[in-house]
């Protein structure tokens, strides 16, 4: 009985190992320092985390659906930089779409190069990231972009707005992880994501198209990461060319966090967005706990290793492997 | 034997996975020189019991023993330390590094200062693959050996250590006849140095022809133990089974229905040239030929993955030109892929995902999936099929490959096809479900359904096929119904001999071998 006991164990941690890691980080950081866990702190934390957290949902699909996407932070930039030159040549109703539009035809383009042609996601995404980023710089000219009228524009609704006691970009956060989750997981095209990232040859063999699915997937990408654009530009209502660089990766440590294997085929929504909260929760913590902000990128990196390797040890119900 | 002690002896080993009695009190023992077959059904539980064996698993309760005293496997290493050595199906060698690298691996001879002292490497390699009498040397690099030569690789690195208990597990599954009977010398020179030999294989003939004793599992209970000179294959497979294998062969109960398929002079390049056949609906149509025949390819045309070069494909009697598997699927056209785990399934979704994957899009409530219509469709095939899993949740994987396979073919059935494509139907799968298999396509024939089955067991093509199509070299060599076929033609034609050396061209005149004129030439 004992074994079985153990095994089941197991089994919990193994599905539920990340919401355990979640709450030991939550009660360990309000033991250190209780204004942790204060109901500002823990707004604050949401809402810092919600840029990150939407380009993480659309990742997700990509990596669940077997492929990576690095180009995410240099699409989250230009996303910035485009609404807000838009803002005040066009308007804000205008700019808006018309910045959707131009981030969804990059992510069009990515899903063409790995959906039609299968060119391998890493190289195409991380020749992405630089493209795009040198393609931000063409269209500013290398300036940073501000918008002129700074108090009379509705456009800051969405980075500094409330409604309903809270937040817009937790709200926008929230809503969009609700209608993605649903996507994924109680869809047609979510099941056909899984099952192209469990087993692509075999998707086929099943009459699922995989350049298709691919391609939705990069877009719905895409579209998160315009999303965070706005978010961002609305919020700042003035950036730099650089602002989303680097996010790539904690986007991905966020999702690989959350549980989804780099080798497509499982992951879902909700753990993403515990992953998306972990993250922000960790780094939020190490601050308030008096840690040098640069201090982070380590411990960040740390913790993610951990996390990996605790999800493997789960799976296997061993710590060490025995075979090499 | 009678006055020596077994080398190696597993008492009462009992082992449970959560809902799963996997070992029920199995008892096992291999003597000194003894080639001792382990057998049973996929599923019963050989795995499991090698896996304890070699410490990957410990038993929940049991003892095993090495000569007289008990011991603990606590892990492989150690396994391996006490002179367990496995000789897997699946090879774990490095491709890239040389036969006397891969030999001694972890234990390369050294010089001072950790330098690798390569001559006394490759004189030590060398005594050992003189002994194995291998057509190759220390220095070959292992990736471009064959796979039987690979397998000697791997029995050479198992005579490095001091092996009280070598263990095959289906070590002929990918070697031709000759390379098998290298491979059973080997093993009989084995037995000359009063190693215990545990053989693991599907494969009757070779049971019978090597080993001493064979033990049967079923179900994770032992069976028994037999001496292999006091039995018959029938005999055996009662014990894995329950009851034998029929193979007779098949005569057709029921009317054939209206054309379903006709394939005139199709071509693809250089693969397959001027192919022409027909199936009717309750008919059962048999591909047999060598590997590299064609075959696969015909079936990978028909379900819209290749573009043929020339010909043409009938449907019902119309011309229809299938661009893609999806294509092929809305036409009604499925195929049971070669490869199961590659090409048929998704191993890490469940059960009922799996087979309802081809027409998830179809089953909708609102903008989402209709999960209540899917486990109606997987609880109906779930019934009729027989597949044996705990519940719809169950990851495919976790299946034996007979009910993988029953997997893939009830998520073809649900889709109504009008012709069903089988491609090696019972690849790898134990006894007990290869009848299984072969009744239901049967069953399927008989209730209407036109059934293409692709198979390189002559056996299984003869025993559930109403007309066979016989290939060879991407050619049609003769189409022969099942009266008037014979072992001895069937193999005349896969062998590229030409059909007029074959008597009787009246019966095949008689017969319903219409076969068309090709338009293409």
């Amino acid at each position: 009985m004992a074994d079985i006991t153990k095994q089941q164990i197991g089994a919990f941690l193994g599905k539920q190992g990340i919401l355990i890691a979640f709450f030991a980080f939550l009660i360990g950081f309000t033991i250190a320092n209780p204004k942790f866990l204060t109901p500002d702190n823990v707004l604050s934390v949401i809402r810092s985390s919600a840029i990150l957290g939407v380009m993480a949902l659309g990742v997700t699909f990509v990596v669940i659906s077997g492929n990576l996407d690095l180009s995410v932070g240099s699409m989250m930039s230009f996303s910035t930089i485009v609404v807000l030159d838009l803002h005040d040549k066009i308007g804000p109703a205008l700019a808006i779409p018309a910045m959707f539009a131009m981030t969804l035809a990059l992510g069009a383009f990515i899903g063409f190069l790995v959906g039609r042609l299968k060119l391998n996601s890493l190289i195409v995404t991380l020749g992405m990231l630089s493209a795009i980023h040198g393609l931000t710089l063409t269209y500013s000219g290398g300036k940073n972009m501000d918008i002129a009228d700074k108090e009379g524009t509705w456009f800051s609704v969405f980075g500094q707005g409330e409604a309903l006691g809270l937040p817009v970009p937790i709200l926008m956060f929230v809503a969009v992880a609700a209608f993605l989750g649903l996507v994924l997981s109680k869809t047609s095209f979510g099941r056909k994501v899984y099952a192209v990232g469990g087993n692509s040859t075999a998707a086929t063999f099943s009459g699922i198209p995989r350049a298709r699915t691919v391609f939705i997937c990069y877009l719905i990408s895409a579209a998160c990461a315009a999303t965070a654009g706005l978010i961002q530009a609305s919020r700042s209502l003035g950036s730099q060319n650089t602002v989303g660089q680097g996010l790539e990766l904690e986007v991905l440590a966020a999702v690989i966090l959350g549980g989804a294997s780099l080798l497509g085929g499982s992951g879902t929504i909700f753990k993403t967005v515990i992953g998306v909260l972990i993250l922000g929760f960790i780094q939020n913590g190490l601050l308030l706990i008096g840690l040098q902000f640069y201090v982070q990128f380590i411990v960040t990196w740390v913790i993610i290793i951990l996390a990996v390797w605790l999800d493997i040890a789960a799976k296997r119900g061993k710590l060490w492997s025995q075979i090499a | 034997m009678t006055d020596k002690k077994p080398v190696l002896r597993l008492e009462n080993i009992v082992k449970t996975f959560p809902g799963v009695r996997a070992l029920d009190g199995v008892s096992f023992s291999v003597m000194p020189g003894e080639v001792h077959a382990l057998m049973g059904e996929n599923g019963a539980g050989k795995s499991t019991l090698m896996k304890v064996l070699g410490g990957i698993h410990q038993p929940d309760s049991g003892t095993i023993f090495m000569g007289d005293n008990p011991v603990v496997m606590a892990g492989p290493l150690e396994a391996k330390a006490k002179g367990i050595v496995f000789i897997h199906q699946e090879l774990s060698l490095a491709e890239e590094l040389s036969v006397a690298e891969n030999i001694y691996l972890g234990e390369l001879p050294t010089k001072s200062l950790g330098r690798v002292d390569w001559a006394k490497l490759a004189d030590q390699t060398n005594a050992i693959l003189k002994k194995l009498n291998v057509g190759f040397d220390a220095n070959t690099r292992v990736g471009d050996l064959s796979i039987a030569n690979q397998q000697m690789v791997e029995i050479a690195r198992a005579l490095t250590v001091d092996a009280k208990a070598v263990i095959f597990d289906e070590p002929t599954a990918s070697l031709t006849d000759s390379e098998k009977v290298v491979l059973f010398d080997v093993i009989a020179d084995l037995q000359e140095t009063d190693v215990g030999i545990i053989y693991i294989s599907h494969r009757m003939e070779e049971i019978f022809k090597i080993t001493n004793r064979i033990t049967v599992l079923r179900d994770g209970q032992y069976q028994g133990t037999v001496e292999t000179a006091d039995s018959t294959e029938e005999s055996v497979t009662q014990m894995m089974i329950g009851r034998t294998l029929d193979l007779s062969r098949t005569t057709s109960d029921h009317a054939l229905g209206d054309m379903a398929l006709e394939v005139r002079g199709l071509s693809c390049g250089k693969l397959y040239q001027d192919v022409s056949f027909e199936v009717r609906r309750g008919e059962v149509l048999g591909f047999y030929g060598l590997v590299g025949a064609g075959r696969t390819e015909i079936a990978e045309t028909l379900f819209g993955l290749r573009t043929p070069s020339a010909g043409q494909i009938l449907l019902d009697g119309k011309e229809v030109h299938i661009t893609s598997p999806s294509d092929a699927i809305a036409r009604g056209i499925s195929l049971v892929p070669e490869d199961r785990k590659g090409q048929g399934l998704i191993l890490g979704m469940n059960c009922r995902d799996n087979m309802t994957l081809p027409q998830i899009d179809a089953l909708k409530s609102g903008p989402f999936v209709a999960e209540k219509a899917e486990s109606k469709i997987f609880d109906t095939y779930f019934k009729q099929l027989d597949i044996r899993t705990p519940s719809w949740k169950q990851q495919v994987g976790n299946l034996s490959g007979g009910n993988q396979q029953k997997i893939v073919i009830g998520k073809w059935l649900s889709m109504h096809p009008k012709v069903l494509i089988v491609d090696e139907p019972t690849r790898g799968i134990d006894v007990g479900s290869k009848s299984e298999i072969h009744k239901l396509l049967r069953a399927l024939a008989s209730k209407g359904y036109a059934v293409i089955v692709i198979s390189s067991e002559m056996p299984e093509v003869l025993h559930v096929s109403d007309r066979i199509v016989s290939m060879y070299s991407g050619r049609v060599m003769r189409t022969f119904t099942s009266e008037e076929v014979t072992e001895d033609t069937l193999i005349q034609a896969i062998s590229g001999i030409p059909a007029k050396q074959v008597p009787d061209a009246g019966g095949v005149a008689g017969s319903d071998r219409a076969t068309p004129v090709p338009l293409h030439s």
